[in-house]
């Protein structure tokens, strides 16, 4: 029989987590399933977006190339079809992920689960959607026939680095929600302008000698390596993917450190 | 194992009043504070107050206590506290065992989603596994009696069906420990009875139990000790009765009056001895002294006795029992004996004392004190209910008599 002590300091284990994975995927579940009852659009919600961001990524395309004279390749096009599906699943998991613990104030109030479920299952709700309109795109690419090669074989690392990435800065987004509200407005102020300083419409090296700077977002050379492996057919940048993995599993670590400490006044300050 | 389910040592817990920073205008500050001062849990700062101090107590299992006292008392925060969504301040608690809440019935629900597919959502938050719930899900159906609206959302459902899937979840839990905080009142009559036998039937099978009730009556049918608190300090722990008793004396009360001041109240016995405690039958004297504040003209003093619930058992008053009226002068004294046969069964009632104008108009007295005295019942025979009907049974087996009074009815 589990026996559970608690003091004023406690704080539970990665087993405890794992003994609640059913309380993960029916979270997830129901956070995918409400999406999707009581909605005209249904599955084409997890298309708008990203649609979307590959109709404005043309448009800029289309620009850059009338003032460099450059004519516009069909890799360019595909380049930001590619990094627009990853670019809008890490802004939707965000912004649907900060608010997770304050929407689910109900049960943060009431009944005793690891919080850390609450953001992760709405990052994997996210994740769901990312399947769907990858698919899509996996079927494009297919059509238009950009051939397959041995370096797709990286995409499951990168995938799970973002996913990795998204995790932790969700975790540290939805703790810090709770305590001061304004936090969702400023994610959403930077999650619109944070294309800007992503190589989502563009590629890095587009920018000479500031695309260090660009760079330094954790999340550019992941999308930059998707793009690497799935159009331009060559390995991926790998200093530069050795920075994003830090950032991505040290990241992690310390926002989980940070929201198992906050969670013992979660109940009280929310 | 060891024989202790729960276990609370020295458990303290503070909470702040007023309004709490909240966005990040406030974050700096209190960033700055929380950097340079040295203790912030072990003592009270600025607008914090202990919601409980220093309670320890410890349930062995198959054994309940119920925790009672007013509003406000920290009996709730001992339930989140043992629920894990607080942390204490101060002290420790161990919880031997998996652990229930019959609290806040379908917290978990999502309105959106169907009976069926919220009955996995709350289980799995409630701390089940999905296969669990698949071996329970008809018993689960079947307890709630929502068979036909298994695949209706939620939101559609009347409250009384929302409470009692919320119920049936949260009861199938199989909990080595339940907590209970006052969840008999939903449902109809049936439901709840059916509710509260479920929880005996938990305390038969060996889980220990916490109730949290203002229901005096369930407390002292399903309880082996009590808690009582006030203001977060617990008072007394021990037998419910004794514990019921001290409870009810936090009710006891003056009250002011411009017309009429009482300077004497007391309870007697049929030898003129004062007493509180009564055997179903016994007589009972009401013993009244009072002085008049003001001229009065037409009176009639009058008694009522109440649950500690606030239930009426009973009201009386002069004027229904003589004709006489109370006539006084501004200074002049008067006493009123009251005569009662105590009919009433195990139990404590609070004993009030009215005195109402010539014309009666709902709402104003002259004086009015609906608790003024305790009194405590106590009767061997362990009937329930709130009056003595002077109970006796004979059985007699014939089986041919039975049969044929059945068949007449």
């Amino acid at each position: 029989m589990a026996t559970t002590v608690v003091g004023a300091g406690s704080s539970h284990a990665a087993e405890e987590i794992l003994q609640y994975r059913d309380l993960l995927f029916m979270l997830t579940w129901r956070d995918i399933k409400i999406r999707y009852k009581q909605s005209i659009m249904g599955f084409l919600w997890a298309l708008l977006m990203p649609v979307l961001i590959v109709g404005s990524g043309l448009i800029v395309t289309v620009a850059f190339s009338t003032i460099s004279g450059r004519p516009v390749n069909a890799d360019d096009v595909l380049s930001v079809a590619v990094k627009a599906v990853p670019w809008a699943f890490f802004v939707a998991a965000i912004r649907f992920a900060t608010n997770s613990l304050v929407m689910n104030k109900e049960l943060v109030t009431k009944i005793y689960f690891p919080r850390e479920i609450l953001p992760v299952a709405a990052v994997l709700a996210n994740c769901f959607d990312f399947a769907v309109a990858a698919s899509v795109l996996a079927l494009v690419l297919t059509v238009m026939k950009v051939g397959a090669t041995a370096h797709l074989l990286w995409l499951p690392v990168l995938l799970g680095l973002l996913v990795l990435l998204t995790v932790g800065l969700a975790l540290l987004l939805s703790c810090a929600n709770l305590f001061f509200r304004d936090v969702k407005y400023l994610v959403e102020v930077l999650l619109t302008y944070g294309i800007f300083f992503t190589p989502v419409f563009y590629s890095a090296n587009r920018l000479g000698k500031w695309s260090t700077a660009l760079l330094l977002n954790p999340v550019s050379p992941i999308l930059e390596a998707i793009n690497d492996t799935v159009v331009g057919k060559r390995p991926p940048d790998a200093a530069w993917l050795t920075y994003s993995a830090a950032w991505a599993v040290l990241g992690s670590l310390l926002a989980w450190k940070i929201f198992q400490r906050a969670e013992a006044v979660f109940a009280e300050k929310i | 194992m060891s024989d202790t389910a729960i276990e609370f040592s020295g458990v303290w817990k503070k909470f702040a009043r007023g309004e709490q920073y909240d966005s990040l205008r406030d974050l700096i500050p209190s960033l700055a504070k929380w950097l340079f001062s040295t203790n912030h849990r072990g003592e009270l700062q600025k607008k914090e107050f202990w919601a409980l101090k220093d309670v320890s107590f410890r349930v062995g299992h198959g054994e309940a206590l119920g925790i009672i006292g007013p509003n406000g008392s920290g009996k709730s925060t001992i339930l989140k506290l043992l629920s894990r969504i607080l942390r204490p301040d101060k002290g420790d608690l161990r919880v031997n065992g998996r652990l229930g809440a019959l609290i806040e019935l379908g917290a978990g629900f999502h309105p959106d989603l169907t009976g069926r597919e919220n009955i996995y959502l709350n289980g799995t938050i409630l701390g089940m596994k999905r296969s669990e719930i698949d071996r329970k899900f008809d018993a689960i159906v079947d307890f709630c009696e929502l068979r036909d609206f298994l695949d209706t959302p939620v939101k559609r459902y009347s409250s009384g069906m929302f409470a009692r899937l919320g119920f049936s979840v949260a009861a199938h839990v199989d909990p080595d420990v339940l907590l209970v905080d006052e969840v008999l009142s939903v449902g109809d009559y049936h439901f709840q009875q059916k509710c509260f036998d479920k929880m005996r039937e938990f305390v038969q099978k060996g889980t220990s139990l916490i109730f949290v009730s203002h229901n005096m009556t369930a407390v002292s049918t399903l309880c082996t000790s009590a808690l009582l608190l006030r203001k977060g300090e617990p008072v007394f722990q021990g037998d419910v009765s004794v514990a019921m008793q001290k409870y009810h004396s936090f009710y006891e009360e003056q009250t002011c009056s411009e017309y009429i001041e009482l300077l004497e109240a007391e309870v007697r016995g049929s030898s003129g001895e004062t007493r509180e405690v009564f055997r179903p039958g016994e007589k009972l004297t009401f013993e009244v002294t009072l002085r008049a504040l003001a001229d009065i003209r037409d009176a009639h003093p009058g008694l009522m006795i109440h649950t500690m619930d606030g239930q009426c058992i009973f009201v009386t008053a002069t004027s229904r029992l003589s004709a006489e009226r109370l006539q006084l002068k501004k200074g002049e004294c008067a006493s009123v004996v009251f005569g009662l046969d105590m009919n009433l069964q195990s139990n404590v009632f609070l004993l009030g004392f009215t005195v109402t104008p010539e014309l009666e108009v709902p709402g104003e007295w002259l004086y009015h004190n609906p608790r003024l005295k305790k009194i405590v019942m106590r009767d061997e025979h362990r009937s329930h209910g709130f009056v003595h009907l002077n109970p006796r049974a004979d059985l007699f087996v014939e089986p041919r008599v039975e049969r044929r009074a059945i068949a007449t009815r």
